[in-house]
């Protein structure tokens, strides 16, 4: 065998060796991002935990949970039928995985048109970037920074879920995408699970 | 015995991923209840944070299959990204340093 060949064989060894931790390479960018978002929501939580902590006057404007109740109740639904509408696809149920999909983007939109009436009440009330009634001014920023970046990922979301789910139908896509796809949405939920007592509840008038 | 692979998982019944929802909607329901206790912010958000953690554990152990996963991937995940969030604690006595000075951006 020749140096050359032996030089080839090494190459294609190298080629031909499995991806990282043996998942799927989809799989594993999705993992990766997720890593890297968490960094970015846990950034901007701990930053409001600093001010708030910091603050003297913080306000506390949120007199009912029934609004972040009810958001909470959807997003975690969502979370559910995503997992229901992926496991159709693993059985080949290609109908039900995408109904199922789209009802999880269905109940997406429900959480954001919840969430934007939330922010229109607060901005009738007089809160803003920079101001709001009831005390320091910190407050609508982070405030709106934190739910609007969350927001950003759950519109994403949406599109990501009717786009993927109508190329799975049309079969340009396969299970494996939707559970790449299924990963970013229960991270969606994950952060919201800590958005919500740093955010809300701790905010809650008594 | 070796662990099934997320796919395997996929194929199952859905039987423990409705205990897993239920779970998580029990103790998105404690959240609210601790909201409601009558004890320091500290201690409430202490509380709080536990049973989020919790939450976030069980949704990235199986809702997101990471259970299912090879245990180093498993592993790379919980101590990334533990380090990182930990790392970023390390301001919080500052915070209470400007919270006894009167911080300058709360006037």
């Amino acid at each position: 065998m020749s140096q050359a060949d032996l030089t080839m064989e090494g190459h294609s060894t190298g080629l031909t060796v499995g991806p990282a931790f043996s998942i799927p390479t989809k799989k594993l960018a999705m993992w990766l991002f997720i890593i890297a978002d968490t960094m970015t929501f846990a950034a901007c939580l701990v930053a409001y935990g600093f001010l708030r902590n910091g603050t003297p006057n913080w306000p506390r404007p949120f007199h009912s949970i029934t609004n972040v109740a009810l958001m909470t109740f959807i997003l975690l639904t969502s979370s559910l039928t995503m997992l229901i509408g992926l496991r159709s696809a693993r059985l080949g149920d290609k109908a039900g995985a995408f109904r199922w999909i789209m009802i999880t983007a269905a109940l997406g939109v429900v959480f954001a048109f919840l969430h934007i009436r939330e922010w229109l009440g607060l901005i009738d009330e007089g809160m803003t970037l920079l101001k709001n009634p009831w005390g320091t001014g910190l407050f609508g920023a982070s405030f709106f920074s934190i739910t609007g970046l969350h927001l950003t990922h759950v519109t994403c979301g949406i599109i990501a879920l009717i786009a993927v789910g109508v190329r799975y139908k049309g079969g340009r896509y396969n299970a494996d995408d939707i559970e790449v796809l299924g990963l970013y949405w229960h991270f969606v939920d994950l952060v919201w699970m800590f958005v919500v007592p740093l955010v809300y509840l701790l905010n809650l008038t008594h | 015995m070796t662990p099934k692979t997320a796919a395997e998982e996929e194929s199952g019944g859905i039987g423990k991923d409705l205990i897993v929802y239920l779970c998580l909607l029990a103790l998105a329901g404690l959240q609210f209840i601790i909201a409601y206790q009558k004890i320091d912010a500290a201690q409430m958000l202490t509380r709080m944070l536990a049973v989020a953690c919790v939450e976030a554990g069980l949704a990235e152990l199986f809702f997101m299959h990471l259970w299912s996963e090879k245990r180093t991937f498993l592993w790379f995940v919980v101590i990334f990204t533990v380090a990182v969030l930990l790392g970023m604690q390390y301001g919080w006595t500052d915070s209470f340093r400007m919270l006894v000075g009167a911080a300058p951006f709360s006037k």
